[in-house]
């Protein structure tokens, strides 16, 4: 039940820094995948049929 | 409702720099470094962002060893003075939570390595996951005064993935950059041990000066430290660095003896010598390491 205490303060803000970082670091990976996909398609993308 | 306001376990005083701490930034930053300097001695170039995102996945997955080391070392690392401090025993980070970073950024950096180089890197940073976790951390690190010899395996390993995370191989050449980290890391713990024995004792794991003691311990370093400097010519003899390399090997290899040699001969309760050669242990191999790209860029190699 430890979710349902209430927090103080300092412990609410520490909690939305870990969640920002967690966000942050979701972006982050989803750019990162995004990029190499890219590089590792290279030009090669505009051969495929259309 | 007040028994329900108890304060409990939660991961609620804990910031976000104390989850970076549990990714053991120091021992990453080697494993950056040496991992990098595999990617610089294979032959071959893949796009330089791909390459950068490749040592960013070694890096996580090294991270991610660490994060589920201070998991299953939690009780000894609060009786150890050097690990008091760490995230877990500090009492920041619930050892659950831990466990799950680690293994969450264990399977999330195989992952993007195997997307961004190739199957053979990452099935290799995979093992040197399991291998530090699994076969040093959980196995033998409580178990024989080996732990750290054989255990070295897997701080070793990162250079055979960064090169393989260029050529798809892990050849001959790669394996000897594997094989001087491999044997500079018995003088390199046990040079700490010998000033650090009292911690080791006190959480009762078996590092050799502890179970064997200091005048056995100093032989090995000192075995041990011939051996390296041996292994450290090596690159040279197989083609992988140059005159220059040949120079700093011999010249960083001489340095190591005679620093082992001074804790070899150094009186009982002389911890001094000891120090200084753990000290120059890490410039041994940020020095060793940094000539291989150095020789490259400055045109004097491959």
């Amino acid at each position: 039940m430890a979710d349902l205490e209430l927090k103080s303060e300092d412990e609410t803000k520490l909690r939305n820094r870990r969640n920002l970082a967690i966000a942050l670091g979701l972006v982050a990976f989803v750019v990162l995948i995004f990029v190499v996909t890219i590089l590792r398609l290279g030009g090669a993308v505009a051969d495929r049929p259309l | 409702m007040s028994e329900i306001a108890i304060p409990t376990k939660s991961a609620s005083i804990a910031g976000p720099r104390d989850y970076f701490d549990l990714l053991k930034p120091r021992v990453m930053s080697l494993v950056i470094f040496t991992a990098f300097v595999g990617m610089v001695a294979a032959p071959g170039a893949v796009h330089p962002g791909l390459a950068a995102i490749s040592l960013f996945a070694i890096a996580v997955g090294a991270g991610a060893s660490g994060a589920l080391n201070m998991w299953w070392d939690a009780d000894i690392d609060a009786v150890m003075s050097r690990t008091a401090r760490r995230p877990i025993p500090a009492g920041l980070v619930p050892r659950a939570e831990a466990a799950a970073f680690g293994g969450f950024l264990s399977a999330l950096s195989v992952a993007l390595l195997a997307l961004s180089s190739n199957y053979v890197a990452a099935g290799l940073l995979a093992f040197t996951i399991f291998f530090y976790v699994v076969i040093y951390s959980i196995w033998l690190k409580r178990l024989t005064p080996q732990n750290i010899v054989i255990g070295g395996a897997a701080g070793a390993l990162p250079p055979v993935v960064g090169w393989a995370a260029i050529t798809g191989t892990a050849p001959l050449e790669a394996w000897i950059l594997f094989a001087i980290i491999f044997l500079w890391t018995p003088p390199h713990f046990w040079a700490l041990a010998l000033f650090k024995e009292g911690d080791y004792a006190r959480a009762g794991v078996p590092m050799m000066p502890v179970v064997k003691g200091a005048a056995s311990t100093r032989r090995q370093i000192f075995a041990y430290s011939i051996v390296l400097a041996l292994s450290g010519v090596a690159p040279f003899f197989v083609g992988m660095a140059g005159g220059l390399y040949l120079a700093a090997a011999l010249g960083l290899g001489a340095w190591f003896i005679v620093a082992a040699w001074r804790v070899l001969k150094a009186a009982a309760d002389d911890k001094k010598p000891a120090i200084d050669l753990f000290k120059f242990s890490i410039l041994y191999l940020f020095a060793l390491f940094a000539v291989i790209p150095a020789e490259r860029w400055l045109g004097l190699h491959g």
